[in-house]
């Protein structure tokens, strides 16, 4: 990427480690402060206040008006994620801060993981790996499992990447039906005006949707007792759409019949408990990480503070 | 008909099927779906030698099940057979049965047809997404408890980054009924598809490689889906691998034999190839043990078909290929080697 002229004085805050190729771009083109490595971290933003023009956020780290008000000098908040539950939106809003995400260059490697978590869970692929490995394929041959053609597959929130989900499940004959904010009816998608009702009529339900007051804890134990004993749950979007606990209790009483979990409520702490539980499959937070769109994101949130520092049009605005 | 076939005959009522060994553990449920039309003679419980039971009680048996790699239909089992016309099979593959020999004595064969096609290629799709995201890997990764230990470098260093679908260019190696369900669903994910078969397919709009080392020169992933014979024994070779390249992903969930295993263990161990998913095995249930330390290596134990509906419509077509028999009628899935 070719790199605009002096922009080595602005002062840009990465609060916590996210890609090599990310921090190496960034500290060509600017005056990268990075949060994670200085020893009290309250001091460090002290000490830095005054000069802060930007902060690059991510799925974990945000702005919120604590923050926002302890920088006087913050013009813009560029996320590396499409996803800004993290972000004071209306505060940045009242404030003045643009804020950025990175929409559309991940969305197909967070349907692709959906599918790979579905089909994970449904046909015991990680179990099965664990079953070679152990030596107990020479003991005897392992159980049958469940067939994922032709399952309907509910999708709430028919975002992009609800939408591509989608696309990719018609693929194994399928039947969608989804719950979202508006209905769709250009989509021949079958809709439901709640979770629960979507729920009880799908065998995988797939959260593909936005955190907000709206979503926290969507799926709390009506909706798993919905989905039922043989449904199969599986998060693509923000660990806060599940109320955890409930989970995990349905999952080792048997009243659901799987999850596949890509996000938590307080990552990197995934509950133990499913350790031992076969018809679940755990991922660390990986829906958009590949090579491929890692660099993707990382070109879009610095072509966002570009555009921003040179008085052009945003990218990829939220506000 | 001679006189033992009428002592049979008036003793059971019900056509003779002759299965040679015991259909254990998952396969019971095609015990109970055939009893209920056929006198099933179990070679298996009784206490003579094979041979000995066979020239007994089989000499006007006219159908027999074949179980897997078990029971190897070759010409030493044929020749204890001599009324023998039919010979079904619960797989899709008919390896383990001598076809020339078969053909010479005027023996029809019925394999699985398409029972089982859409499974197959749930699970050889799966494999292909957990080998490119590193799922299973990553699933271990937590399981072990290494998510989120040891310093901010540690977690730059995260050792199990995918890489992209989407663009990718798969090479399918049999474009039968599972291949074709693959392909299918592989288009959905972006990828480009593109086939090597033993005779190109005139209704299929995909690219055709009459040489599998060039199907692999032009994709980035392979994906078996033929039969194992004579001329796909090692199909994929050195030459194909190295064809493949460092960036190259290979799912097998045709055949263990028709990829050289050997040569397949080095490049992953070296680091030639990108990454395998593997189903099946030269010598099941057999696994080189190498492999089970490798993140780029997915592993399942030949489960690719195991499902209760596949299990059902495998059994159902086998009822249906032997009333068809016994009744005169055409088969349903009759196996013509062309």
């Amino acid at each position: 990427m070719r790199i605009p002229p002096a922009m080595e004085s602005i002062c840009v805050l990465l609060p916590i480690l996210m890609s090599p190729y990310l921090e190496q771009e960034l500290e060509k083109r600017f005056n990268l402060l990075k949060l994670w490595t200085a020893p009290h971290k309250t001091q460090f933003i002290k000490d830095h206040a005054a000069s802060i023009r930007a902060i690059v956020g991510n799925a974990s780290a945000g702005a919120d008006a604590e923050l926002i008000d302890s920088l006087p000098k913050l013009e813009i908040v560029a996320s590396y994620s499409v996803g800004i539950d993290k972000v004071d939106l209306k505060y940045c809003k009242e404030k003045g801060v643009r804020v950025t995400n990175t929409p559309d260059v991940l969305t197909d490697d967070v349907a692709d993981i959906a599918i790979g978590l579905t089909l994970a869970v449904m046909r015991r692929l990680c179990e099965s790996g664990r079953y070679v490995r152990s030596g107990l394929w020479k003991k005897g041959d392992f159980k049958l499992t469940t067939k994922f053609t032709g399952q309907t597959v509910g999708i709430l929130g028919l975002g992009r990447i609800g939408k591509a989900v989608a696309r990719r499940a018609e693929a194994f004959s399928c039947p969608i039906a989804y719950s979202s904010r508006t209905e769709k009816p250009e989509l021949k998608y079958k809709y439901y005006p709640t979770v629960v009702e979507l729920a009880s009529k799908c065998d995988v339900l797939v959260v593909a949707c936005a955190l907000t007051e709206e979503t926290r804890y969507i799926i709390n134990r009506e909706v798993i007792d919905a989905l039922g004993p043989k449904g199969v749950l599986i998060n693509i979007g923000r660990g806060h759409h599940i109320d955890e606990p409930e989970l995990l209790s349905a999952l080792l009483e048997g009243r659901s019949g799987g999850a596949g979990l890509d996000v938590y409520q307080n990552e990197p702490e995934v509950p133990e408990q499913l350790f031992g539980l076969e018809n679940v499959v755990l991922l660390p937070h990986a829906g958009s990480d590949t090579t491929e769109t890692c660099n993707a994101m990382a070109d879009l949130v610095i072509g966002n503070l570009e555009a921003h520092f040179l008085n052009k049009p945003l990218l990829t605005p939220v506000v | 008909m001679n006189q033992s076939s009428i002592m049979a005959c008036s003793k059971h009522h019900l056509p003779e099927l002759l299965v040679i060994h015991n259909p254990y553990s998952v396969f019971t449920r095609f015990e109970s779906d055939f009893s209920i039309k056929f006198h099933i003679l179990k070679a298996w419980e009784s206490p003579l030698p094979l041979d000995q039971f066979l020239t007994t009680h089989a000499r006007s048996v006219r159908s027999m099940f074949s179980y897997f790699n078990f029971t190897q239909v070759n010409a030493d089992l044929l020749r204890l057979l001599p009324a023998l016309e039919l010979v079904v099979t619960p797989t899709v593959g008919v390896n383990h049965i001598d076809l020339t020999e078969c053909r010479r004595r005027g023996i029809s064969v019925a394999n699985a047809g398409a029972a089982y096609s859409e499974d197959v290629a749930d699970c050889a799709v799966g494999l292909f997404i957990d080998v490119h995201r590193r799922l299973s890997a990553a699933d271990r990764y937590i399981r072990q408890r290494l998510w989120g230990i040891g310093t901010p470098d540690d977690r730059r260093n995260y050792p199990l980054t995918g890489r992209k679908l989407g663009g990718k260019r798969v090479g399918i190696v049999g474009l039968g009924s599972i291949g074709y369900e693959v392909a299918k669903r592989l288009e959905a994910f972006g990828c480009s598809i593109s086939y090597n078969s033993r005779r190109e397919k005139p209704c299929v709009s995909y690219p055709f490689y009459s040489d599998v080392c060039e199907l692999a020169a032009n994709n980035d992933s392979l994906i078996i889906c033929c039969a194992l014979t004579d001329q796909t024994h090692h199909l994929i070779n050195k030459q194909v691998l190295s064809a493949l390249g460092r960036e190259g992903v290979i799912v097998n969930v045709g055949r263990g034999a028709v990829i050289d295993e050997k040569e397949l263990v080095r490049c992953l161990v070296h680091g030639e190839i990108r990454g395998a998913g593997l189903d099946v095995f030269e010598d099941e249930p057999h696994v080189p043990k190498v492999l089970f330390g490798l993140d780029n290596v997915v592993l399942s134990p030949h489960i690719a078909a195991f499902t209760p509906e596949s299990f059902q419509t495998v059994s159902d077509v086998m009822v249906a290929n032997l009333e068809a028999f016994f009744s005169d009628q055409p088969l349903l899935t009759s196996f013509i080697d062309d």
